[in-house]
């Protein structure tokens, strides 16, 4: 079962971009407190995000025509991995590097590419993702934001929810129904290009409980789009949507998330001396190695071309359990040394991560969703 | 299970000496020596000794398959440990002898397989001892249909070979983790098929949700077991520490949860004796004690860490990966 779903390494070619991206990270982001960058992928930074681009770090992915690098995902893997090490703010080009530029150059036609890739490159041109709506959360296929097709090109009306960064996005990548009903599923979706600045869009922040707001509310209301919003074929967006998300999925970011917090712990085991926990710690660093080792794994698939739906949903369900488990642990742990003095920025960092950890296994698809599509994997239903 | 021109013909062969009826009777007390025989005839016991004195000249790396099928196929003799013997007897300059050999890092715990082996590789904590197995006195565990044995007599030395700077233990834990994941994978098949077939409330109980779920759970714990296996044979014979302990700890810690949701979607079945998914499951719970448990390398491996300032992915880039 999944049987080429096994150990691989990180080429050395690639290895050799960490001295690079650790220069920049260390000249770019050393002031930045720690429950900030605990933030992980979710801190938006533009202006780190440039400078990315300019220095080289986006489009690792992408061919060179289109102003990427031609380096592929092993690359992508070892940048992301040092990005979230540092708790680098890289919400900004976040979705649009990962997800939106891949599916462009899959998908899109060739003024698209032209168009969206070299800025994505660039980290000058911002992407959301705009799945979910009020109705629509798990059951992605029962979206009801509508385009219809008139004699300039579409007419959106409709909402999204739960869009993240949509508020300081460029563009969104929605999924809508372009033809018939709710009823016929996932038939007659597509997705558009949704210019966030066109008249008729609204976007409301969303504050959540640790008081950031990255989550946002769209709104379209007889949003007129070009002809050439639509990406790929029209019908087709359910199809893209999947292929999408096995890189939305197999990142490192789904096994890295609480992995500051994680590294501010040892920091305090070490400071006040403490070997009670060693269990604890060699329990979590063995899960954090093979993590990784599954994760390199699933993007060894993606080199080879495949699109990993199953292997990213198992590195994600895993992943996602060990980052809500970390918080738990070190809470426990903190907790039960009521004498032992703890700074105010590793408890605030702890909290953080507590709070917020429950969106691990919701964003990108619930752990419920991953496991039926794990069963699926399995021959079963 | 990776099908190349290694595993392919080592799976059959397994797959026909080793039939469930076969592993019952070697457990049952029968002669294991026809079986034991067509393995030896089969080349494959000296897979990692050089090709310069009779071997295959494979490194761990690439054996790591092999184990795994030898989990898979629930080989009721010390198949893996004897591989791995006899490439640290070829290493030392010293000829195996002929039977099976189980690897000995604890004289106080049970040893798998020592009821069946000829000869056991010993680590005194200063040397390791190649002895034969009627002179140490195995004594059985006495559980039902139980290979183990704790080895009773220390022994003398007559054949002795330089000691790894960390023992025997990591080796022989780290064989396990690759044997856990073999019979990992085996349970996930069964237990999926058992699924897709049996039939409650009017359909497969496959479709239930909750079930779908709980197998996947189980799929992902047989994965982690792979590749945590492949972590662990990735370094070659001279084993660090850290390997070791990402592979015994995960494939131990997962090995009660796989076992238990095999049994718990067969139902009472799955604890008959003549059902066959006990030949597995009572390896799985043998194997995660032997040589260490997760507690055990967790604490080996928390200890490095703690002692170390790098960050974690560092840390394990370095220890783990590099």
């Amino acid at each position: 079962m999944f049987d080429t779903f096994r150990l691989a390494e990180l080429p050395s070619s690639d290895e050799d971009l960490r001295p690079r991206i650790r220069e920049l990270i260390a000249r770019s982001i050393d002031a930045i407190p720690l429950d900030q960058r605990a933030r992980s992928w979710q801190g938006f930074d533009r202006q780190f995000s440039r400078t990315l681009g300019k220095e080289g770090f986006l489009g690792l992915t992408l061919p060179r025509r289109y102003g990427g690098h031609d380096r592929g995902p092993f690359a992508r893997f070892v940048v992301v991995e040092e990005l979230l090490s540092a708790g680098a703010p890289v919400a900004a080009h976040w979705f649009a590097d990962r997800q939106s530029a891949p599916l462009l150059l899959s998908y899109g036609t060739e003024a698209q590419k032209e168009f969206y890739v070299p800025r994505i490159c660039r980290g000058e041109a911002l992407f959301c993702i705009g799945m979910s709506e009020p109705g629509s959360g798990s059951d992605l296929a029962s979206v009801r934001t509508r385009a219809e097709p008139n004699g300039s090109g579409w007419l959106l009306n409709g909402q999204k929810i739960w869009t993240t960064n949509a508020a300081h996005s460029d563009y969104m990548i929605a999924l809508v129904r372009t033809s018939g009903t709710t009823a016929e599923r996932q038939k007659g979706l597509s997705q558009l290009i949704v210019d966030l600045k066109a008249p008729g869009v609204t976007v409301r922040p969303i504050v959540d409980l640790t008081g950031d707001s990255h989550f946002c509310e769209v709104f379209f209301d007889n949003v007129q789009l070009a002809e050439d919003a639509l990406v790929g074929s029209e019908g087709q967006g359910w199809d893209q949507v999947t292929a999408e998300l096995a890189f939305e999925r197999s990142g490192p970011e789904r096994i890295y998330s609480s992995i500051i917090l994680l590294d501010a712990w040892v920091r305090h085991l070490q400071a006040v001396g403490r070997i009670d926990k060693a269990t604890e710690v060699g329990a979590l660093t063995a899960e954090l190695a093979t993590l990784r080792a599954m994760s390199i794994a699933c993007t060894a698939r993606l080199v080879a071309g495949e699109s990993p739906v199953v292997e990213a949903s198992i590195v994600k369900d895993r992943g996602t359990g060990f980052e809500q488990h970390l918080p738990s642990v070190i809470g426990d742990d903190l907790g039960s040394h009521p004498d032992e003095p703890i700074a105010a920025e590793l408890y605030r960092t702890l909290l953080y991560v507590t709070h917020i950890a429950p969106s691990f296994s919701l964003r990108g698809g619930t752990r419920e969703v991953l496991r039926g599509i794990i069963a699926r994997g399995m021959g079963l239903r | 299970m990776q099908m190349n021109e290694l595993t392919e013909p080592f799976g059959r062969l397994l797959a026909s000496l080793c039939t469930s009826a076969a592993v019952r009777e070697v457990e049952g007390g029968g002669s294991f020596g026809a079986m034991w025989e067509e393995l030896a005839t089969s080349g494959f016991l000296d897979a990692l000794v050089e090709e310069s004195v009779g071997g295959a000249g494979l490194d761990l790396a690439d054996v790591e398959p092999l184990f795994e099928l030898i989990g898979f196929h629930a080989v009721p003799l010390p198949l893996s440990e004897t591989i791995v013997a006899r490439a640290l007897l070829a290493k030392a300059g010293i000829t195996a002898p002929d039977g099976p050999i189980v690897l000995v890092t604890s004289l106080d715990q049970p040893v798998p397989c020592a009821m069946v082996a000829s000869y056991a590789l010993v680590d005194t904590g200063e040397e390791l001892i190649l002895a034969e197995m009627a002179g140490l006195d195995p004594k059985s565990i006495g559980n039902h249909h139980g290979l183990s044995a704790i080895i009773a007599k220390v022994p003398v030395a007559d054949v002795s070979l330089p000691r790894p700077s960390d023992g025997l233990r990591p080796l022989a834990a780290t064989v396990r983790a690759a044997l856990i994941a073999g019979a990992a994978a085996r349970l996930t098949e069964m237990s999926t098929n058992y699924c897709n077939e049996r039939v409650q409330f009017g359909k497969p109980i496959g479709r239930q949700q909750s079930v779908q779920h709980m197998l996947a759970v189980m799929a992902e714990d047989m994965i982690a077991c792979r590749i945590a296996a492949e972590i662990g044979l990735s370094k070659g014979l001279d084993m660090p520490i850290a390997v070791a302990a990402t592979a015994k700890a995960t494939t131990s810690a997962a090995a009660t949860r796989i076992a238990a949701s095999a049994h718990a979607v067969h139902g009472a079945i799955g604890i008959s004796e003549e059902y066959d998914l006990q030949l597995l499951t009572r390896r799985l719970h043998e194997w995660r004690l032997a040589d260490g448990s997760e507690g055990y390398w967790a604490a080996q491996l928390g200890k490095q860490r703690l002692a170390n300032s790098a960050s974690s992915i560092d840390w394990v880039r370095d220890h783990i990966f590099s």
